[in-house]
């Protein structure tokens, strides 16, 4: 067995039966257990389970009932609920939570017939960009082990890059699923806002977050997304569409015309532009035409997506208070007490500040100020990208200002939200955006991030699958 | 300065709990009484992950309500989220409606001592309840009961157009009577399905704006919100007239000490952090919704009070008593339908039916006697087959029994002797026995003629009708 096998090939496997279902969870599993207490990628392994399922994938592939997924190992970011398995958000405030329910991502995928391995690793609440806000430390970088994975799905990312599992779950609430996959040489797509449902996905900024997939390639993503997309009654935000298809251009078009915004592609640091621009070319040369634009409202989408997503979340983390679940303080005084410190010891320092500020922010006397002016704001860059969509099928933009940073290199918060700057307008816009490698920056690997009409993820994924067809940046991992 | 000098200045803030067959954000049975936290689920323990959806009867129930009253529906309205730490508050914010309520300004008739008064209703919209708070029956702890978390509530907001505590609570009243004809709330004022607060203030009757306001919180009967206004208005009075002022503040009222007093530790202006609830979608009021909706507004306490007094001819009296509650109006036009007459259907309702259900303690929905027997029952009074004495039997034993009017009068042998002949024999066998009576009468004492029909009618065991008893009667004791 190989470990950085595509899904179709680990399926045809599977169904030649050059190894069993069982067999291929167990080989994941050893190579977790012995790379794991290094990379951190998984808060929690759950060896048991997987066997359990992986054996029921088993008698599902002999009676001939497989899909292609059966039997595939996966791994789900611990901001999915998953039903008897404790679920943290990478947060002390959910030590020792244990869901009653599944995630619909997590039921959905698991009746497509995944094996799920574990929970991965992530920044606290989905809260940060380097995945230092765990409160189980940070998961770290197949490629460099002093580097930080990206975040917030940092463990998903680096659990597929370093070939511990063949696919693996994220949510992109500003660039959470998109940044790691650069840093960690993967594919990663955050779908359409309301292609997959947030049921039982752990809420940070409920009007942005949308959960997604990583894999070793385009096709793998593809086949992950189509197991967990759909509408679901459970969320009145999840959109009612047809499933996922390869699909052309505005008619239909084969040949794209693909937008390069300035304002993504100026004042690029040389190699990282170089390598772009580059893998940009080879969609030119695969017959797509580039053309460049103007996002004119760019600058403005970090702050506005900090206030509006710290304002969602200052509310949707007020749950945990102490009364339910989760920590609680000992022997508090009083109620304000059990608020107090409960909470206190519960979050970490990323999580607090954005609690705060999210909570100013809709203060009376602010609101106006703050989140109403970012919702303005938010519009603007919708329109911005609606209008860009009537002349380019697909915008391609860097993911990142850089590849993957050392751990502790960015200490200062707004430094860290500024790595947000390419992924946080697609985003606002709730629009579909990929992420591929497509180079190598001081042996780092590097991502190009495709943006697409909302509901569009289609055409990404021809567009993306067509580069991968000419390029092997996708093919490379790190030594093992 | 005399209290007559001051008026005051009343505005209700009704909450109406709506009968949905589940909660307004979950599917969890919203019905009363059952162990603690046996009807809570996921969503309305606020569990991580969980998301509300809409429960569109609510909406269907509200916009009723909105049609009932004339009022603004505007095309769309959103949810959002009300921002505060409470224990029995699972999620921290409660979902409720700020500036797009589902119901806008609109009117309510009312008749107050006989005359028509028109108080305005400055919105009605649409959130959920929290749970409760026990704190009796746990020492040094606070007991939590999520059962009533998500229970759909309409809140009813009043314009200060009351200006007594008498006026007050007939509003009030009119509100249960109105929400009970559209279907849309049981009216059980003992289990809070509905509740009130007051906002009272005081000013002298030359006084331009309005006093400074106290809110009474929590009033739940009728009599309880006129107390609590009286005795609040006397307070403000008091305060006043001492040289001091009203401050503007929450209050209970007490109905053991009869008294408000201040809320302890509430604070004054809570900042609630108002925002648009990202989890769900805004609702859109589509023509088809408001048709549903008018299609269940049935014939209003107002309509059907003029229909009774000018079509039917009904005293005030009769038609304030027969339209308060729309159990006795339906049981009252059930009757009507036999075919009988209006004011002796009403005086049978309103006196023997009506004292059977006291004494028995039995709602009208649960009668033993139908509207179909006492239609019938009537009937053979007017027809003269009974007499109304006799009828008095037949229905205890059709309350006891049940069965059938006619059945009972052919089986008990009750049908009127109406046979001129036999009844003319025993008139004369009485005026014959009497000789002085019969000199008395013939002396002009005619109170004498009730001795006679008295005997008459004992004589035949209750059957004769007395109509024909009194003309025969007469006849006889003329004289030959």
């Amino acid at each position: 067995m190989q470990p950085f096998t595509s899904i179709a090939d680990l399926g045809r496997g599977l169904a030649r039966g050059d190894y069993s279902a069982r067999e291929l969870a167990a080989f994941y599993l050893e190579r977790i257990a012995a790379a794991n207490d290094d990379l951190n990628a998984f808060i929690r392994v759950t060896e048991e389970r997987a066997l359990g399922a992986a054996e029921a994938a088993d008698r599902s592939i002999a009676r001939g009932e497989g899909g292609p997924l059966t039997g595939i190992p996966l791994a789900h970011k611990d901001i999915f609920c998953t039903d008897g398995v404790a679920t943290t958000c990478a947060s002390r405030m959910l030590a020792g939570f244990v869901p009653p329910y599944d995630a619909t991502v997590v039921a959905r995928l698991a009746a497509a017939g995944t094996v799920c391995l574990g929970k991965t690793n992530m920044d606290e609440f989905a809260m940060g960009s380097s995945n230092e806000t765990s409160w189980f430390g940070p998961a770290r970088n197949p490629w460099d082990r002093g580097r930080a994975p990206g975040g917030s799905s940092g463990g998903s990312a680096a659990a597929v890059g370093a070939g511990l599992v063949p696919c693996a779950t994220g949510t992109d609430t500003g660039g959470s699923i998109r940044q790691p996959a650069a840093f960690c040489g993967v594919t990663g797509l955050k779908p359409t806002y309301g292609r997959v449902s947030r049921y039982g996905m752990i809420a940070f900024a409920s009007s942005l977050d949308q959960g997604g997939a990583f894999g070793r390639s385009v096709e793998d993503v593809e086949t992950v997304l189509g197991a967990m997309e759909g509408h679901d009654p459970l969320d009145s935000t999840s959109a009612e569409r047809g499933p996922t298809r390869r699909s052309g251009g505005r008619n239909g078009a084969e040949r794209m015309r693909i937008g390069l915004p300035s304002e993504y592609w100026t004042g690029l640091p040389g190699d990282l532009g170089g390598c772009l621009l580059a893998a940009a070319q080879e969609l030119e040369q695969a017959g797509h035409a580039l053309v460049s634009l103007s996002l004119p409202h760019t600058d403005a989408a970090v702050p506005a997506y900090y206030v509006i997503a710290g304002a969602e979340a200052s509310a949707n983390l007020s749950r945990y208070d102490g009364v339910r679940f989760g920590l609680r303080a000992e022997d508090p005084t009083d109620l304000d007490d059990l608020y107090r410190r409960s909470r206190a010891a519960g979050f970490g320092t990323e999580v607090k500040r954005r609690i705060l500020t999210g909570t100013y922010t809709l203060s009376v006397g602010y609101y106006d100020a703050y989140y109403l002016k970012a919702q303005r704001v938010r519009r603007r860059i919708q329109q911005d990208f609606l209008e860009a969509f009537d002349d380019v099928d697909a915008i391609a933009a860097p993911v990142a200002p850089g590849p993957a940073f050392e751990l502790g290199a960015v200490d200062d918060p707004v430094a860290m939200y500024r790595q947000d700057v390419f992924t946080t307008p697609a985003s606002l816009a709730g629009l579909p955006a990929m992420s591929m490698p497509c180079g190598l920056v001081d042996g780092l690997p590097v991502g190009l991030q495709l943006i697409g009409p909302p509901f569009e993820e289609g055409r990404l994924l021809n567009l993306g699958s067509e580069f991968q067809q000419r390029t092997d940046w996708h093919l490379r991992h790190p030594e093992t | 300065m005399p209290a007559r000098d001051w008026e005051s200045v009343i505005g209700l803030e009704i909450h109406v709990q709506l009968a949905t067959r589940s909660k307004i954000f979950s599917g969890a049975d919203a019905a009363f009484g059952a162990a603690p936290n046996t009807r809570a689920c996921a969503v309305d323990l606020g569990m991580p992950g969980v998301l509300p959806v809409l429960n569109r009867e609510a909406v269907r129930m509200a916009l009723t309500f909105g049609l009932a009253i004339d009022a603004e529906i505007a095309r769309t309205c959103r949810f959002d989220r009300k921002n505060y730490f409470y224990p029995d508050l699972p999620k921290g914010y409660q979902i409720s409606q700020f500036d797009q309520p589902i119901v806008g300004a609109g009117v309510m008739e009312m008749e107050v001592d006989g005359a028509t008064r028109r108080i305005g209703i400055r919105r009605a919209h649409l959130e959920e309840d929290a749970g409760k708070s026990l704190h009796e029956e746990y020492a040094d702890m606070t007991g939590i009961d999520l059962n009533r978390a998500g229970t759909p509530l309409l809140e009813v907001v009043s314009e200060p157009d009351l200006r007594t505590p008498a006026e007050a609570a007939a509003f009030f009243r009119e509100m249960h009577a109105l929400v009970r004809y559209l279907g849309i709330c049981d009216g059980n004022l003992n289990e809070g399905s509905m509740r009130c607060d007051a906002n009272v203030s005081v000013r002298r009757r030359d006084q331009e704006g309005l006093g400074e306001r106290t809110e009474i919180k929590n009033l739940n009967s009728f009599r309880f919100v006129r107390q609590a206004i009286a005795h609040e208005i006397d307070r403000q009075i008091a305060v006043l007239e001492s040289g001091g002022s009203v401050v503007r503040e929450t209050r209970l009222y007490d109905p053991r000490g009869d008294e408000t007093r201040p809320m302890r530790g509430k604070e004054l202006s809570e900042d609630y952090r108002y925002f648009p609830d990202p989890d769900l979608l805004p609702v859109r009021v589509t023509p088809d919704l408001l048709a549903e909706a008018r299609a269940r507004v049935p014939e209003l306490p107002r309509d059907k009070r003029r229909r009774y007094r000018e079509e039917l001819g009904l005293s005030d009296a009769d038609t304030r008593f027969l339209t308060a509650d729309p159990d006795v109006a339906g049981y009252f036009e059930a009757t009507l339908a036999t075919g009988c007459g209006a004011k002796p259907a009403a005086n049978w309702i309103m006196e023997r039916v009506t004292g059977s259900l006291n004494r028995t303690g039995l709602d009208i929905a649960r009668c033993p006697v139908t509207s179909g027997q006492l239609g019938r029952l009537i009937a053979r009074i007017e027809e003269g087959v009974i007499s109304g004495k006799i009828a008095g039997t037949v229905f205890d034993v059709l309350w006891e029994e049940g069965g059938d009017v006619d059945a009972i009068i052919d089986a008990r042998g009750l049908r009127q002797v109406s046979d001129a002949d036999e009844i003319g024999r025993v008139v004369r066998e009485v005026v014959n026995d009497h000789p002085e009576q019969v000199e008395q009468f013939r002396a002009g004492r005619e109170k004498v003629l009730g001795f006679f029909v008295g005997r008459v009618m004992r004589a035949t065991g209750g059957k004769a009708d007395p109509g024909q008893v009194n003309v025969l009667l007469r006849d006889a004791l003329r004289g030959p």
